[in-house]
């Protein structure tokens, strides 16, 4: 898996962090998203492909 | 998994798609068709009145999923067809076009349909805000007119002038040229944005049965009747945590409510407690806004200055926080959520 944020696309709810801190986290400044981890481990896979779907934004993006 | 023969979505914006996707992600492998009134591939409306009215990004860039993405969902689209009417007992659909479409669960996700003023409709000038192409006809009139008034002071509007109603448009030869008010004065006007709020479109449900007011009603499982859901705009549930019917016209909802009722369509029980959440730019500021803000709450900044135009409040009913506002401070804002008072409202997962 790998993951994609458009930093552009993103208003800063931080729904990604609520559900996957691992992953993703925000700028402290504007709250816009940081990837931290494009290539999250197995385990991750399930809610991070549910963060891509749930992302308001539709910042983030996910390639199998 | 207790999956159904055949879902039906009805509406093709985030909260239609984020069903079938959510369906799709949990297993489900069943027939899927999502109906839709636009011509449109499923898009995102919150960019329409920034940056696709502003002209910041094209239209494109509004697309909620590229066109592979929505391929491998395996789901019908039928699109530009509204839903005309619905046979909630045979759980059958009949489309503006003369289709029946039948399925087992049919999930009501039709959103919203923009308050007009009396004698707004066939009048050049006058604009609501809630498709593409309403903002594409927007944009375009905006740039060659040069008076605007805006109808409206929520979110979407902008502060016109306090306690003064509308009460009609003034019109020349099929054009609007100003906006009427109580006192009798008239507010010229070449453009007219008309942002007073919106209904949840229900109409075309008058026959079908199914409980309306101010929105479908549903139980805590956003379950109008038996294999029948409701979710987004139009869906108005009990949420049990704050035990009240509640109708959120708001993005994330859009998303989560989606989610939940996938779960629900393939066996799950478990109730919708999601916590509130909005935001809005308002020129430069970015309001976010977590959980219940009311207006008789005990209001604290918790982070950041005023005077710096920064900054997080919490809103406390009885020293219980019920709401937490972030202004240009988003991440602070949620790591404030937290506090929420409520265990079940403070909870990240949709």
């Amino acid at each position: 898996m790998k993951v994609t944020v458009d930093q552009d696309k993103c208003c800063g709810a931080g729904t990604c962090v609520l559900l996957a801190p691992d992953v993703f986290d925000q700028r402290d400044e504007d709250g816009i998203v940081v990837l931290l981890d494009e290539t999250p481990a197995a385990e991750q896979h399930d809610i991070v492909r549910e963060v891509a779907g749930v992302c308001p934004g539709v910042a983030i993006s996910v390639i199998e | 998994m207790n999956a159904p023969d055949g879902v039906l979505v009805v509406g093709a914006s985030a909260a239609g798609l984020a069903t079938a996707e959510a369906l799709r992600r949990k297993g489900y492998l069943g027939a899927l068709t999502v109906l839709g009134a636009e011509p449109h591939l499923p898009y995102d409306r919150p960019p329409l009145s920034k940056q696709v009215l502003a002209g910041t990004c094209q239209p494109d860039r509004a697309q909620l999923r590229r066109p592979d993405v929505l391929s491998a969902l395996d789901a019908t689209f039928v699109l530009g067809d509204p839903a005309v009417s619905l046979d909630s007992v045979n759980r059958t659909v009949h489309t503006s076009s003369g289709l029946a479409l039948t399925a087992e669960a049919v999930v009501v996700a039709t959103g919203l349909r923009p308050r007009t003023l009396p004698g707004q409709d066939g009048l050049a000038g006058v604009h609501v805000l809630r498709t593409l192409d309403d903002a594409l006809a927007l944009r375009k009139n905006l740039l060659s007119c040069p008076r605007m008034v805006v109808v409206g002071d929520g979110v979407l509007g902008v502060e016109l002038r306090l306690g003064t109603a509308v009460t009609g448009l003034s019109s020349h030869e099929d054009r609007v040229t100003g906006v009427c008010l109580e006192t009798g004065e008239v507010l010229p006007a070449d453009v007219v944005v008309v942002a007073f709020g919106a209904a949840p479109a229900t109409e075309w449900l008058a026959d079908s049965g199914l409980p309306r007011d101010n929105g479908i009603v549903c139980d805590s499982r956003c379950r109008a009747a038996d294999g029948i859901y409701a979710v987004g705009d139009v869906a108005r549930w009990h949420h049990e945590t704050l035990n009240a019917l509640l109708r959120l016209e708001n993005r994330t909802n859009a998303t989560e409510q989606g989610i939940a009722v996938a779960g629900t369509v393939l066996g799950d029980d478990e109730p919708y407690t999601p916590v509130p959440y909005f935001w809005t730019d308002q020129f430069d500021v970015k309001i976010h806004v977590h959980g219940v803000l009311s207006p008789d709450a005990e209001v604290t900044v918790v982070d950041g200055d005023v005077a710096d135009n920064r900054f997080v409040a919490t809103y406390r009913h009885g020293g219980i926080v019920t709401g937490v506002l972030g202004w240009n401070m988003p991440k602070q804002a949620r790591l404030h959520r937290q506090e929420i008072g409520n265990p079940a409202l403070a909870g990240g997962k949709p």
